[in-house]
């Protein structure tokens, strides 16, 4: 193929570029669809900022948010018990402070669980969420050992009356989601929402626009990310930790 | 006297035996009669075509919601169970989307696993 394309060619090609190009073969019959359906971007991050210095050390709204969106609650039996966050106690020997952080998925850029996992079902969307396809997760949980934050659970018991956007059965790994149901949607996920009404600790949005809710928030102060020796280039940061 | 008697008696039991046959030809395994749709709900497609190609629809649509996060096609199986719910026994009555993917897979032997994760009752509100 040469470098100058005949102007007729570019003429077509311009037309089938274009945002809504729909190309009619035949009556009822289209080659190509237009956007009528959101796609989850490659051009955006998605992230989350926890705020420590406003996260209350007894508030579990985050927890109970995403239990009650997702359907996971436990049964009173922490060793099994599936949990997509919690809420973790970091203590200073020294001077004896403390904070409360929520550890949740920290949807990584380069996430060892997507790494180890030997049939491709840990994957990573092109917006950066990092899902389980349960179809073909074969419950090894080699990616619940690869996970250095412990984000990950595995489901030891049957399920019943699941949510219809959370599917979870047993024999499969599952974690944080970042409410992709919800966030494909235009929404936020339901532990921000929750968080919103108590400290307003969660901030959601798109790490790759300066100009969005998040990217202000990082621009107001330092955030770090949990253990930046492993180079994971989370998408969850903290601030005040 | 005893061989006519003896005679007799296998005659009678192939007389039995032919019955039995002719009742297992007969008595085939009834074909399935899947739940009606909710009233004045129409489907995704012809009846035919679902029929045959159904699972290829859910398995094309499950990967592009799951992988790219393209919501709202008309192929997902939370539609299915909007208008397939139907009272289900095993269920204490509720309505749930069994009554009507169970009756064709248990006669065709198929042994699917959807609803060991998926919701099985339509969501309040969502009818198509």
């Amino acid at each position: 193929m040469n470098g100058a394309a005949d102007p007729a060619r570019r003429d077509f090609l311009a037309r089938l570029g274009g945002a809504a190009a729909t190309l009619a073969l035949a009556p009822g019959l289209t080659l190509m669809a237009g956007p009528a359906e959101a796609k989850a971007s490659g051009g955006r991050r998605w992230g989350l900022l926890i705020d420590l210095t406003r996260c209350a050390s007894g508030c579990e709204g985050c927890v109970k948010a995403c239990g009650e969106e997702n359907g996971w609650a436990g049964a009173g039996r922490p060793a099994t018990d599936a949990q997509w966050i919690r809420k973790v106690t970091v203590k200073d020997r020294k001077s004896g402070a403390s904070a409360g952080l929520p550890v949740l998925c920290q949807h990584c850029a380069e996430p060892p669980c997507v790494d180890v996992c030997p049939t491709g079902a840990s994957f990573k969307r092109a917006d950066g969420v990092v899902l389980v396809d349960k179809h073909i997760c074969i419950g090894c949980r080699y990616c619940m050992m690869a996970c250095p934050f412990g984000a990950r659970s595995f489901v030891h018991e049957d399920v019943t009356d699941q949510k219809p956007h959370a599917p979870r059965g047993k024999g499969t790994v599952e974690s944080c989601t970042l409410c992709v149901h919800r966030i494909d949607k235009g929404g936020q996920p339901a532990c921000v929402e929750a968080c919103a009404k108590e400290g307003g600790a969660m901030i959601f949005g798109d790490l790759n626009d300066p100009q969005g809710a998040l990217g202000k928030a990082l621009a107001r102060g330092l955030a770090a990310r949990l253990r930046p020796d492993l180079a994971l280039g989370q998408g969850v940061l903290y601030r005040g930790l | 006297m005893r061989l006519v008697a003896a005679f007799g008696a296998v005659a009678a039991g192939l007389i039995a035996l032919v019955a039995v046959l002719a009742q297992a030809a007969d008595g085939r395994v009834p074909l399935p009669k899947p739940a009606k749709a909710t009233a004045g709900t129409q489907c995704v497609e012809p009846a035919a075509e679902m029929r045959r190609n159904h699972m290829v629809h859910l398995e094309h649509q499950r990967d592009e919601t799951l992988r790219e996060g393209i919501r709202g096609k008309k192929h997902s199986l939370r539609d299915c169970v909007s208008c397939h719910a139907a009272p289900d026994p095993k269920a204490g009555g509720q309505a749930t989307a069994r009554p009507f993917c169970d009756a064709c897979h248990a006669y065709a032997a198929v042994t699917i696993d959807c609803f060991g994760c998926h919701a099985t009752k339509p969501e309040a509100g969502r009818a198509r």
